[in-house]
């Protein structure tokens, strides 16, 4: 059987589901950073299955999940820095423990 | 015409003393501050004899009646064309009149002050009050526009405040102040209310105007006014009564008289100034200012301040003979005898001889702010020596202060209506004026003019002669070092007894009269017997109770049980006064409003700050801090936008 537009979608929802039970369950940052990478790619995978499958003679699909792609980069450099000074400030990066701007 | 700057100088130089001795006095001028107001004064002073004397001797008369001149005018906030609140200066004999009464005694206290007051430490800022309370009196007796009256009127009002309550540190001063001010305030708002009234109908606040409005029938104004009436009384009467009021509160007359009594806090020389020879006939002099409108359109309202004026006079008096703080019997006495002011212009008509009871009651304005200055000097020096206000502290002083006695003595009986004392003349012709109008009012100021002579020698005895006790006595030989005062202290004494004995004598109906034409007194020799003899009845029977101690007094007063008893605490009138502001208006007025602000305004308030708190309460677990459950809510948001955007807005 030729894989179609819907068998990409499944994995695409299955992708993103993950990512967002990922970033809602997991207590460490890095996991959640990882989980937020799974639904970009899983947006990526979307963006890709509807050029090649809706409008096979574009590209505008292809440079979309590029864009994200380097977005993606820039946003993980950024949240590990984040991480890092986390780190070094409360020795953890537990997202349970970061909640000083409470009250 | 004079010169409008000599006139506007007479009150202004006060003016420039106090806001001298007000603003650089405590830190420049603490010794030389009484000599720089005393000489301001003087200047004042012989200013106001000047214009006097060209007022009434020169340019004041034309065509054989005294003119109301306006030699200076300014427009200060027009209202409409017509309507304005001016500042001006009005000149006719009884503004001519009340300056040199002002300043004089004002000179006098000034002087007087110089030593009697030598060492306060705030001396600068007793200075810089004088001269405020000079300027606003000036102020009010000049004005030409009953707005700006007003103004001067609350001015005075503010000044007595400050001056009765200048030792501030004593409760009972800080307490009399505030009555005073908020009784003389609570007068004032009718005042303000009169003045509203009467210058809707007149359509003006000039005085002039105003009086010429009102009081001429074929006006359009006096027939508006006369047509409306309220409860039967037209809009005129309902004005002056209004204005009338504020002056009995100013004037101390029955029922408002009791801050008087109280303002004896204030210094001895204050009291002379302003709650015997000044402030207090204010209430006299704006009546006698609207005269024309009471005597010819409201004849009602000039009955009302006859009754009042002849009703304080004999309470008063009533009150006088049983005080023993000196300086209350003289404040009673102050309010008996402006009752006669009240009462004399009660009783006259508008022009010619009919007009006898106006002259009569500025005349004897003129004289008791003589004498009465003088006694409340001369108990002023009294006190000085013996440093208590009690008459059983004093007796036998007449060795120890010749002058004192001898300058009381002879305001005494020129209080009491002797003859030929100052008051003797005045009051003989009020007597007159109520005899031929009113015979009831007659009856009663007969009598109030014997009991005003045994209880003004019952002070005189009491203080001078009756013996002193043998303790009393070791401490004023003591004192005597000090005396009675020197020079600065017996110098205004002697001017004032020399006005109290000889001011009787000016044909004081040639100058002042009702429409301003000439009107000769006549003497009327046999009318002048009943008065006399009940004065020397009063004057014999204060000799014989008081001159040397005995039980007599006692015993009377032990047989007029209930009556002494209620004049002795002045007829309940100040605790019916607490009972209706405490008991009444705090009760029925005072708490269901505090329990409005208390339960609704407050109430409503709490209410918002509750709702507030409460909301605030349900939705704050939502800002957790924890950044998953943020993600929770909008991951729901954003389900919940797409399924509005998908199958509710399709």
């Amino acid at each position: 059987m030729e894989p179609g537009l819907y068998h990409l979608l499944f994995i695409s929802a299955g992708l993103f589901f993950i990512g967002v039970f990922g970033f809602l369950t997991r207590r460490n940052l890095i996991s959640m950073l990882m989980s937020i990478e799974l639904i970009l790619n899983s947006v990526n995978l979307n963006f890709i299955a509807f050029n090649k499958y809706l409008w096979p003679n574009k590209l505008d699909g292809l440079f979309f999940s590029i864009f994200v792609i380097a977005i993606a980069a820039a946003e993980a450099a950024v949240a590990i820095a984040i991480i890092i000074n986390l780190y070094r400030s409360h020795r953890s990066i537990d997202v349970a423990k970061v909640q000083e701007m409470k009250n | 015409m004079p010169t409008a700057i000599y006139i506007i100088l007479i009150p202004l130089l006060p003016l420039a003393g106090f806001l001298l001795l007000g603003l650089l006095g405590r830190k420049y001028f603490h010794q030389s501050s009484g000599i720089i107001g005393t000489l301001l004064l003087l200047v004042s002073t012989v200013l106001a004899l000047y214009v006097a004397y060209g007022y009434f001797m020169d340019y004041g008369k034309m065509n054989g009646v005294y003119q109301k001149l306006i030699p200076f005018n300014f427009t200060w906030l027009e209202f409409s064309p017509g309507m304005s609140i001016d500042m001006g200066i009005i000149l006719d004999p009884i503004s001519v009149m009340m300056l040199v009464v002002v300043t004089f005694i004002s000179l006098m206290v000034h002087i007087y002050s110089l030593e009697y007051m030598k060492g306060e430490e705030r001396f600068p800022v007793y200075y810089s009050f004088l001269g405020l309370f000079t300027f606003s009196m000036l102020g009010l007796v000049i004005s030409s526009n009953i707005f700006q009256m007003y103004f001067f009127w609350e001015l005075v009002g503010v000044s007595s405040f400050l001056l009765i309550g200048f030792y501030y540190d004593k409760p009972s001063a800080v307490a009399a102040c505030k009555k005073a001010f908020i009784v003389t305030r609570f007068a004032d708002l009718g005042f303000l209310i009169g003045i509203l009234v009467l210058s809707y109908y007149s359509g003006t606040l000039d005085f002039n105007t105003l009086i010429q409005r009102l009081t001429s029938p074929e006006s359009n104004e006096f027939k508006n006014a006369v047509a409306a009436s309220f409860l039967g009384l037209s809009a005129i009467t309902w004005g002056v009564v209004l204005v009338f009021i504020g002056g009995a509160g100013k004037s101390a007359m029955f029922p408002l008289h009791i801050w008087l009594p109280d303002a004896m806090e204030g210094p001895t020389p204050v009291s002379a100034l302003i709650h015997a020879a000044t402030m207090v006939v204010a209430g006299v002099f704006l009546v006698a200012r609207l005269f024309p409108v009471f005597a010819i359109s409201a004849p009602q309202a000039l009955n009302l301040v006859g009754y009042v004026g002849a009703v304080s006079a004999f309470i008063a008096a009533i009150i006088a003979c049983t005080q023993t703080d000196i300086k209350r019997v003289l404040a009673y006495s102050t309010m008996s005898q402006i009752g006669y002011m009240m009462f004399a212009l009660g009783v006259s008509k508008y022009g010619g001889e009919e007009g006898l009871g106006y002259t009569a009651s500025m005349f004897h304005l003129f004289t008791h702010a003589m004498f009465k200055a003088l006694l409340f000097l001369g108990a002023g020096a009294v006190i000085h020596s013996v440093h208590s206000n009690e008459m059983k502290d004093m007796g036998g002083l007449r060795k120890y202060m010749p002058i004192t006695h001898i300058t009381f003595l002879i305001a005494c009986l020129a209080i009491a209506g002797i003859p030929p004392f100052a008051g003797f003349f005045s009051k003989e012709e009020i007597l007159l004026a109520a005899f031929q109008h009113n015979p009831a009012i007659y009856w009663v100021a007969l009598l109030t003019s014997a009991l005003t002579a045994f209880y003004m020698f019952r002070l005189y005895f009491n203080i001078f002669w009756s013996k002193a006790s043998s303790l009393q006595k070791v401490e004023l030989e003591a004192h005597n070092t000090h005396g009675e005062g020197g020079f600065l202290m017996m110098m205004p004494l002697i001017l004032l007894a020399f006005g109290a004995a000889v001011a009787g004598f000016i044909p004081f109906g040639r100058f002042i009269s009702s429409d301003g034409t000439s009107l000769e007194s006549r003497f009327h020799l046999q009318f002048s017997i009943a008065p006399v003899v009940l004065s020397l009845i009063g004057t014999f029977t204060a000799l014989a109770f008081y001159k040397n101690k005995n039980s007599k007094p006692d015993k009377i007063a032990a047989s007029l049980n209930g009556l002494y008893r209620a004049a002795y605490h002045k007829f309940y009138i100040d605790e019916l006064y607490l009972f209706i502001t405490k008991k009444i208006l705090f009760n029925l007025i005072g708490r269901p409003i505090a329990w409005i602000d208390k339960n609704i305004v407050d109430g409503l308030m709490n209410a918002i700050g509750n709702t507030t708190r409460f909301v605030a309460e349900l939705i704050k677990g939502f800002q957790s801090g924890k950044v998953q459950q943020y993600a929770i809510y909008f991951l729901m948001g954003a389900i919940g936008l797409v399924a509005l955007f998908v199958y509710v807005l399709k």
